[in-house]
């Protein structure tokens, strides 16, 4: 489906495998995205969903396959990416400042040498206090708490002022209201025809927050609007053997259902 | 050694002037570096950097016959650097991990290093070659042509550090995060190491191979005790660097025959020890004041909570000091200087048949009493805790409630749990308690 790239298509995957050490993690990954959807990532530990996204950026190499964004290679498109890793990904000891953290996701637009520019650290501030932080601006990152730091991440890949956005796991180990106030931030990004791409773990949110759903487990199972693809026998497919997350998954449909 | 003091501090003398201009670069420089190669937890490898040299200068002197400094030094690196390009093949290639692949590295080296200089010391013009001062570091060894090429090697340091600090920042805070924006990290790192092991060479003369990564290590770790921000820690590292080093040059040259890095080092490890005492956050004193701060303030809110308690119980307002001490069940000596540190803060005073508090310390009981009991029934509320288990939990937290804290706490209660929050203290006469407090403040 995907053998020619599409401009108005802001990801395109084709072919995609990837492997750690010559074991594949990730096979055969054809999919398209389309533009100003809030799409799920969801799959069960190992189903390689972060490797997806780092596979994306080219942070990791690919066995074969390409990607496209907005029909061209991703180097020549990064600056209209904003990326949020896993916030157990990094140091948060390190000695440095909430607004600091978020004024990195200025460092792609400056470049290479150069300092920040006046107009960045604005930008910076801005995105801080979008996401209800401008109070800790100067608040060494270890003395926040996790739904914070989170916010912090979140604020930093809005700072990156982009057009595709990928997250991984930004719900991880937050407090309802972070959660409420990060579904909030990523409503609007919709609005505003983004397209947001979230790893996700909780399969009894996916339905409310997300319309367009990719279920992985090693290779895509399956990718398209929620209402089709999130299906029972998907789900089965998907994290197929594992009695705890069925369950999970048996609630999540029922409720699915019972709306 | 009066002479040697006058000789240095006056400055007079030239050669005094290279030496300590030249521990100042070594110290700041190693300061500098320190704080990246530490919070990007390269220490180690600084150090087996500085190991695997010592071959390279024993190779280089029975290749040249020369004891030109930049001569020796380009042998130091290149050994360094093979030194850490095997590390780098044995982690990659064997299932022996990054800390034995630097200890294996650093033993090895440095024996054929030892082994290479008691070689040349037992033949030719060994005796003069002064090699051996590469292992403890001699700083009196700095002459003026060295000085230049010292110069020369920590200015290059400092710019490059000063161009690429916002890349080493976010290469050490996020390295995957630089990679999406674009950024080779790859190269980044490739060129702090490369600083590391610059840093390093131009130290290795004066501080000696065997101690030259304390320089690196401690002025950092000491510096990060001070602040919580990166550009004051590199700055401070860098200035705990220089004095280590001028000190040290200073003080092993009031006697003959102290070599020079181990002065240095333990300079270091005093500001080092300073600094975990006395840091202000993370000082070990600041530490424990804390500590002893917050058992206080439990102690005295303990001692108001039972003073309110008792005044609903008994409709009393005095109580002697038994039926306190009963009430919390406190040994006499903790209720005794309890009571003496709250009637210091007039929140307590002495009245006929015992203490009773005063308006303010009426006051401030009722808060510490509602703050224990707005959180208690949260903890119901929030199906944190069954009643019965309730009252240890809210009694660790209750001391950290703020006003704010309590006042969206009231709200919540309020509006989800419709709780009369104004009975909630005192069941009896909370209205008249209020009042009572209020009035005597008036």
């Amino acid at each position: 489906m995907a053998e020619r790239t599409v401009a108005n298509i802001p990801i395109q995957i084709h072919d995609m495998t990837i492997a750690y050490h010559k074991k594949p993690v990730l096979w055969d990954v054809d999919l398209d995205i389309p533009e100003g959807k809030l799409v799920g990532v969801i799959g069960p530990n190992g189903a390689g969903k972060s490797t997806l996204v780092k596979g994306l950026m080219d942070l990791v190499p690919k066995a074969s396959g390409w990607v496209k964004i907005y029909g061209q290679p991703y180097e020549a498109m990064r600056r209209h990416i904003g990326y949020v890793p896993q916030r157990e990904s990094v140091d948060w000891d390190f000695p440095i400042s909430a607004l600091e953290v978020v004024a990195m996701g200025r460092y792609g637009h400056v470049g290479w040498v150069r300092r920040l520019r006046r107009e960045d650290r604005r930008l910076a501030e801005e995105a801080l206090a979008k996401v209800g932080m401008k109070d800790y601006a100067r608040r060494q990152i270890s003395q926040l708490s996790g739904g914070q730091q989170q916010r912090v991440f979140l604020a930093r890949a809005l700072a990156q002022d982009a057009r595709i956005y990928l997250m991984d796991e930004p719900f991880a180990g937050v407090d309802a209201a972070t959660e409420k106030a990060i579904v909030e931030i990523l409503m609007e990004l919709r609005q505003q025809d983004k397209t947001i791409l979230v790893v996700h773990h909780d399969l009894q949110t996916v339905t409310n927050y997300f319309d367009w759903v990719i279920m992985l487990n090693m290779r895509v199972v399956a990718s398209g609007p929620t209402s089709e693809v999130f299906t029972d026998d998907n789900l089965h497919k998907t994290y197929g053997g594992r009695l705890t997350v069925l369950s999970q998954a048996a609630q999540a449909i029922a409720s699915q259902r019972g709306d | 050694m009066l002479d040697n003091v006058v000789r240095f501090l006056s400055l007079s003398d030239a050669n005094v002037r290279f030496v300590l201009l030249g521990s100042l670069l070594i110290g700041a420089t190693g300061g500098l570096l320190g704080s990246f190669a530490v919070l990007r937890k390269r220490s180690l490898v600084g150090d087996a950097l500085a190991h695997a040299a010592l071959p390279g200068v024993a190779v280089a002197f029975m290749l040249s016959g020369s004891k030109s400094l930049p001569v020796l030094i380009l042998g130091a690196t290149i050994a360094g650097v093979i030194g850490v390009l095997l590390i780098q093949l044995i982690v990659n290639f064997t299932r022996i991990k990054a800390d034995s692949a630097i200890g294996i590295v650093l033993s090895v080296f440095f024996g054929v290093g030892i082994v290479l200089l008691t070689h040349i010391q037992r033949t030719s013009a060994g005796n003069q070659s002064g090699l051996d001062k590469f292992l403890f570091g001699q700083a009196a060894a700095i002459v003026d042509d060295d000085l230049v090429v010292m110069s020369v090697l920590a200015a290059f340091i400092i710019l490059a550090v000063l161009l690429l600090y916002k890349e080493f920042k976010v290469l050490i805070f996020d390295s995957g995060f630089m990679q999406s924006m674009g950024f080779s990290a790859r190269l980044v790192d490739l060129a702090l190491m490369g600083l590391i092991v610059l840093t390093v060479m131009v130290g290795l003369q004066a501080v000696g191979v065997v101690l030259i990564a304390a320089m690196l290590i401690t002025p950092a770790v000491a510096a990060r005790f001070w602040t919580e921000r990166l550009h004051s820690m590199v700055l401070l590292s860098t200035v705990f660097g220089a004095c280590s080093g001028m000190a040290g040059t200073f003080l092993s040259s009031l006697a003959p025959r102290i070599p020079t890095g181990p002065v240095m080092v333990l300079v270091a490890t005093g500001l080092f020890c300073m600094s975990a005492l006395f840091g202000p956050r993370r000082g070990l004193v600041a530490r424990r004041l804390r500590e002893r701060g917050n058992r206080q303030r439990e102690s005295i809110h303990h001692l108001l909570r039972a003073c309110v308690e008792l005044e609903e119980r008994t409709r009393k307002t005095a109580f002697p000091r038994e039926e306190l001490a009963g009430e919390l069940q406190w040994p006499r000596r903790r209720l005794r200087s309890q009571v003496a540190a709250l009637q210091r803060q007039g929140l307590l005073a002495r009245v006929e048949g015992g203490w009773q508090l005063t308006g303010s310390g009426r006051q401030e009981g009722l808060f510490v009493v509602k703050s224990h009991r707005l959180w208690e029934h949260y903890l119901v509320y929030r199906d944190i805790l069954t009643t019965d288990h309730v009252d240890r939990p809210a009694d660790e937290v209750e001391h950290l409630l703020t006003p704010e804290i309590i006042a969206d706490l009231e709200q919540l209660l309020e509006r989800e749990q419709g709780l009369d929050v104004a009975s909630i203290v005192d069941v009896h006469q909370g209205d008249s308690l209020y009042r009572r407090g209020g009035q005597e403040d008036g």
